[in-house]
């Protein structure tokens, strides 16, 4: 690793750095300077302006925008979120309970989206053109384009109507077994897994088949290279960088995706948490969850870049 | 000498060949298809109506389909193809408005920066980077939590989450044609930079930048049926697909159609799209693999 | 003595969007073993296609449609995949065109080099990387022992080539298909690389089939030569009686067209006193200016120049040298860190916004490329119309007669304004290319490479063209070319750079005649003739060069000092250059006069003059 590259990844960090400092700002800028007055809208129509005046003392509204800002970033910062309106608790409290299960679903979908997506991805793209490439092609296109409630739906009514063999409910506690497990979570990352898998599979393909086209792997097949070890040995050395940005972009999509999905199956996670306040207008509790929400989001993005920094060929063996 | 080169024929067939397409071409047109169709609905749907929309017609709630009910009744007993009919001129209405609009703002940013000193498209960058990097749905949840939902808070809230997407494929495209040699020779010609944005790169980028359009509009048609699928998007009584789909979601142990029927609505329109674009594409990608 | 490969009525088909378009009409040829053929063409030839087909390969959209492809005694055509797996990089192997894409950038050159021969069994790897090493040595490879641990990125073109090569004969095979194996490297570069292709060809008995659109080229390196256009074979003979008497009127042309210089004389007595362009001190380059508003990365370093009225000069150099980008200032498409340019009396702006309009009409640019120089979705027409309404304000009859006389002007049918670029062949988009130039009545033409990626025979007929417009016109040119045989043929001075140095400016008579810079010798002498036998007796490079110490920590030093052969250690790595004119009017960047020079290089010019006189 010489200084270039560290300079590089440096330079992505410093950069994701000061994209979530903007993105708080504009976060903030929508959920508590926009809106108007929340010392009004909290009392109603009818309060008298003292009690709004003092109200809004109480809450710090009387500061300038940008101080509040300060303060807010300050407290994030330090760990204290804020109370919960809704639920009458600090919201990090709140958040601890519901973290796990999310993250709990998100590795479950990440362990079982992964292998199956690269195995369709790299065999499609070795089969380009033929019969199953087409149907994959097909399916993988549809699967991307369809709502996620649309795969959800569909999946209880064959799994859990129709055969009965899964509960369209899912509760993540007290999992004893792991056929309980099985049941518990088979639905949700079922469809969780079904528009990842596409997407990822969709990207592997175009990365892998982006190698296939080039010069050196005709070169190889002119050197009597047979087309197992021409993907194995040379075009996937080179695919590394722009498949792990299909992974960890596809899993980005998890964050999206999450929201539906444990609202279809009434799944505790922080992603129905997170809808439940956005119901409730609990603003403490919708800015917490956003800004844990976009700082995974950068974070994967950023995994993807740094995966594209150090796969290049140029930089790793300089 | 003059003669040989009138002779020779422009591009030879060794360099009119690119990738052989994958999946066959009636798929496309099946994609073109499904869009018409759904276009149609969305304008005439309410005509077609059977029955007004907000009307219960029947005594039984999630009827399955029947001559009367051609798509069966929803949890209050109300005709379900009545209410596609007029719940998609929702969800195609706004997706489309709002899609061209993030494509148009997009696309104008995009060219803007192009042709403006290096500051102004450092700043432009910077901020659709950092709009780029909320999800979609994370925007439109707080936007919803702050300012309740309106029609016009759907539009604005997809065109600003949209919006970066399309600057940023629209930007690298306009900066790679900007290097082009003929926009040199314009350039050098002592052209004006709305001239240069306008007439010489715009219309090459015209047909990306609807392709970009279209992948965008399913995209907004699935951010928009989400946000009503949590209760969150367009408001009682109006219903898009995605209100059908949560409003029946009580018919889901059943089966009932009421509540598959506007999801795979909501399917079919963005998987046509999606196949018509994606045939749309990879003829493009044939053509350019030629020159 | 029976024939080694035979190729009978072979057809190759594209599979176009259209249906199937025969793009190798059924050619024959045959070749005995131990022999060298050159299939020569121009794009869209084939030739590419029939090399492949010797592989019994086609490529992604073409189809071996039919016809036998004899090697030695397998019919590749009738082989399955499988066998023919194991025939590639075995008997039969392939080097090609690009080596810098050829290789997996992600692998060690050793590596790449051995594995075929590994996967067909032809030794253990110990066996396999001593030979390679050998090769490298023999391929005249810098440190042959080590080469092979290093990544494609980390090798020269070149050398990269040559070690392609070393990949392609690790396995004895029957047959070598070489395919336009220099094309992509600089002259000087491409003559050291086809000495060392030469001698092992010849060394290992090889029989080889040489792919190239360069009849000088293949006048070294083949035995027999195969013409081909529009995938048909127009002529084949052995090299000698081809090149002396061509039966076919294409070969005529493609002979005549290979040495511009040769048929095409630039008009005199048009260039007056009277300077038009005048360049000074001129430094500029690419990436963040530092504290003294210095680029990073610089291009061009303290460049004098001076364009009269009416003339043309011309401007040489390999990839890198900064030609380029001299013109791309002139243009004001890049603005300079230091020095200025005068235009006509005025001081012309370094950057866009700087100039006048009466400025942007008087210097016209006309690039290299011109697929990209024309905006594809206007018409000829609308092309040719912008510059006539924006600099001279015509409508309606006036502008369509201006456009027509611009398309007779550059000997275009009138009726081609209706067309849209795609529409046009290479030749005829660049005739476009330079009516909008001319569109401008323009005093000064910046022309890019213009011929470069043309055919020989079109290029030809641009020069000519280019002459023409000159005598009828008097426009100036600032001509900027790889080619030094090109340059010669267009224009009154040339100007030679190396590493964005201007290392020799002289008329075009002084290039004539040694002394020259040490570079420009290389220059000359490295450009194929189209004579047998050229390559052996031209003696240039390959040779050691004089050791040399380090170098002094001074700014100004000889850029060409790592590769003169000339270089005198203690003056040449220790004070910089001065400008010194030597016999024949040059101006030179070197250490030695006139007197050192001749004592190199008198030797080689004498036979090489033959050439040009």
């Amino acid at each position: 690793m010489n200084s270039n590259t560290l300079w590089l990844i440096g330079r992505r960090l410093g950069a994701a750095v000061v994209t979530l400092l903007i993105v708080s700002m504009v976060v903030f800028a929508i959920t508590a300077v926009l809106p108007g007055d929340a010392a009004q809208q909290a009392l109603g129509q009818f309060a008298t302006p003292e009690q709004v005046a003092a109200l809004r003392l109480k809450l710090g509204l009387d500061q300038p925008g940008v101080v509040r800002y300060l303060h807010w970033l300050m407290n994030l910062l330090s760990g204290d979120m804020g109370q919960s309106v809704s639920n009458a608790m600090p919201v990090s409290d709140l958040m601890a309970g519901r973290v796990p299960n999310t993250l709990m679903l998100a590795a479950v979908t990440a362990l079982v989206s992964v292998p199956v997506a690269l195995i369709l991805g790299i065999g499609s793209a070795m089969g380009r053109g033929g019969r199953i490439d087409s149907f994959l092609s097909f399916v993988t296109l549809a699967l991307v384009a369809v709502p996620e409630f649309l795969v959800a739906t569909l999946a209880v009514l064959i799994f859990a109507v129709n055969l009965g063999w899964l509960s369209a409910l899912s509760y993540a506690s007290d999992i004893t077994s792991p056929l309980q497990f099985l049941r518990t979570y088979a639905l949700p990352v079922m469809t969780l897994c079904c528009v990842i898998v596409a997407q990822m599979a969709r990207m592997t393909r175009a990365a892998v088949i982006d190698q296939l086209d080039s010069a050196y792997v005709e070169m190889a097949r002119l050197k009597g290279v047979s087309p197992m070890r021409i993907v194995l040995r040379h075009a996937l050395p080179n695919a590394i960088g722009p498949i792990a940005n299909a992974i960890a972009l596809s899993l980005s999509y998890l964050l999206g995706g999450v929201v539906i999905v444990e609202t279809i199956f009434n799944y505790p996670g922080i992603a129905s948490l997170m809808v439940d306040a956005v119901t409730n207008r609990d603003m403490a509790l919708v800015q917490a969850c956003t800004m844990l929400f976009c700082t995974a989001y950068l974070g994967l993005v950023l995994i993807a870049d740094l995966c594209a920094i150090l796969s290049n060929p140029r930089l790793r063996n300089q | 000498m003059n003669d040989l080169i009138a002779k020779s024929a422009p591009a030879g067939p060794e360099l009119a060949l690119g990738k052989v397409s994958h999946g066959p071409s009636w798929l496309g047109l099946v994609g073109a298809a499904m869009c018409v169709i759904w276009l149609l609905v969305a304008i005439f749907g309410p005509w077609l109506a059977p029955h007004p929309v907000g009307e219960v017609i029947s005594d039984n709630v999630f009827d399955s389909l029947s001559a009367a009910y051609p798509l069966g009744t929803d949890y209050l007993g109300r005709d379900m193809l009545s209410r596609i009919l007029v719940g998609a001129r929702f969800t195609v209405g706004l997706a489309l408005i709002s899609a061209v609009l993030a494509s148009t703002l997009g696309t104008g940013c995009a060219l803007l920066s192009v042709v403006s000193p290096k500051w102004l498209d450092e700043v432009i960058s910077r901020l659709m980077d950092a709009f780029i990097s909320i999800p979609s749905k994370m925007l439109a949840l707080i936007m919803v939590s702050a300012f309740g939902s309106s029609v016009l808070l759907l539009i604005c809230t997809a065109v600003l989450s949209f919006t970066p997407g399309a600057f940023r494929i629209a930007r690298s495209m306009a900066v790679n044609i900007e290097a082009l040699e003929y926009v040199q020779v314009a350039r050098t010609r002592g052209e004006r930079r709305l001239y240069i944005a306008c007439v010489e790169i715009l219309p090459n980028m015209l047909n990306p930048v609807l392709t970009d359009l279209g992948l965008r509009f399913g995209f907004i048609v699935l951010l928009l049926s989400g946000m009503s699928f949590l209760g969150l998007g367009v408001q009682p009584p109006d219903a898009d697909l995605g209100s059908l789909v949560r409003e029946n979601i009580g018919g889901l142990n059943q089966g009932a159609p009421a509540i598959v029927i506007p999801a795979l609505a909501i399917g079919t329109l963005t998987i046509g799209v999606n196949l018509f674009i994606d045939r749309l594409s990879s003829r493009r990608s044939r053509r350019a693999g030629g020159h | 003595m029976s024939d080694l490969i035979r190729v009978e009525d072979l057809r190759v088909v594209a599979c176009g969007e259209r249906g199937e378009v025969e793009i190798v009409k059924g050619v024959s040829f045959s070749l005995a073993k131990g022999e060298v053929l050159a299939l020569i063409g121009e794009s869209g030839s084939g030739k590419t296609t029939i090399a492949l087909a010797l592989l019994g390969y086609a490529r992604r959209g073409c189809r071996l449609a039919g016809g036998v492809v004899q090697v030695g005694e397998h019919d590749m055509l009738a082989l399955s995949e499988n066998e023919l797996q194991g025939l590639r990089g075995n008997r039969v192997s392939y080097i090609a065109q690009s080596a810098a894409a050829a290789f997996n950038p992600a692998k060690k050159l050793i590596d790449q080099v051995v594995e075929g021969a590994l996967i067909h069994g032809l030794g253990s790897r110990a066996v396999l990387e001593a030979k390679a090493i050998e090769l490298f040595r023999d391929l005249a490879l810098p440190d042959p022992d080590h080469i092979g641990q290093r990544y494609p990125h980390q090798v020269s073109g070149g050398q990269l080539q040559r070690v392609m090569a070393a990949m392609a004969l690790i396995s004895d095979p029957l047959l070598v298909v070489l395919d336009e194996p220099t094309t992509a490297l600089d002259v000087t570069t491409q003559i050291d690389v086809l000495r060392a292709f030469k001698r092992v060809v010849r060394e290992r008995g090889a029989t080889a089939v040489y792919v190239s659109h360069d009849l000088a080229v293949v006048a070294q390196m083949a035995d027999q030569i195969v013409v081909l256009n529009g995938g048909q074979i127009f002529e084949q003979s052995a090299t000698a009686p081809l090149l002396k008497a061509p039966a076919h009127e294409y070969t005529r042309s493609l002979l005549l067209a290979a040495r511009p210089d040769t048929t095409i004389r630039p008009p005199c007595g048009i260039a007056e006193e009277t300077p038009l362009l005048t360049i000074q001190g001129l430094t500029a380059g690419y990436g963040n200016k530092n504290m003294q508003g210095m680029p990073a990365i610089r291009v061009l370093e303290d460049i004098d120049l001076t364009v009269r009225r009416g003339q043309a000069i011309g401007v040489i150099g390999e990839s890198g040298s900064g030609k380029s980008t001299l013109a791309r200032v002139v243009a004001g498409l890049l603005t300079p860190a230091l020095g200025g340019l005068t235009f006509d009396g005025q001081p012309l702006g370094g950057s866009l916004s700087e100039r006048t309009d009466e400025q942007f009409r008087r210097i016209q640019m006309v690039f290299q490329n011109a697929d990209t120089a024309l905006n594809p979705m206007h018409s000829v027409g609308t092309i040719l119309s912008r510059p006539l309404k924006m600099y001279f304000g015509l409508k309606g009859a006036a502008l369509r007669e201006r456009i027509g006389e611009l398309l007779d002007l550059v000997r275009l049918p009138r009726a081609m304004a209706e067309r849209r670029p795609n529409e046009l062949s290479g030749g005829q988009k660049q005739r476009v290319n330079l009516a909008r130039a001319l569109a401008a009545k323009p005093d000064l033409i910046l022309c890019d490479e213009v011929t470069s990626a043309l055919d020989t025979v079109v290029g030809a007929a641009i020069l000519e063209l280019l002459r023409d417009l000159r005598q009828q016109l008097g426009v100036s040119y600032l001509f900027i070319s790889h080619d030094i045989s090109t340059v010669r043929a267009l224009c009154d001075d040339i100007v030679v750079m190396y590493s964005g140095h201007k290392v020799q400016a002289g008329t075009r008579q002084s290039f004539a005649q040694a002394p020259f810079h040490p570079y420009t010798d290389l220059l000359i002498h490295s450009v194929p003739e189209l004579q047998q036998g050229w390559l052996e007796n031209c003696g240039t490079t390959c040779g050691t060069l004089p050791p040399i110490g380090a170098k002094a920590n001074v700014p100004e030093l000889c850029t060409f000092l790592s590769r003169c052969p000339v270089r005198v250690d203690g003056l040449c790595n220790h004070t910089a250059p001065n400008r010194r004119i030597i016999d024949g009017g040059s101006e030179i960047l070197c250490h030695h006069d006139s007197a050192e020079l001749l004592k190199t290089q008198r030797d080689l010019t004498t036979m090489s003059l033959g050439a040009y006189a």
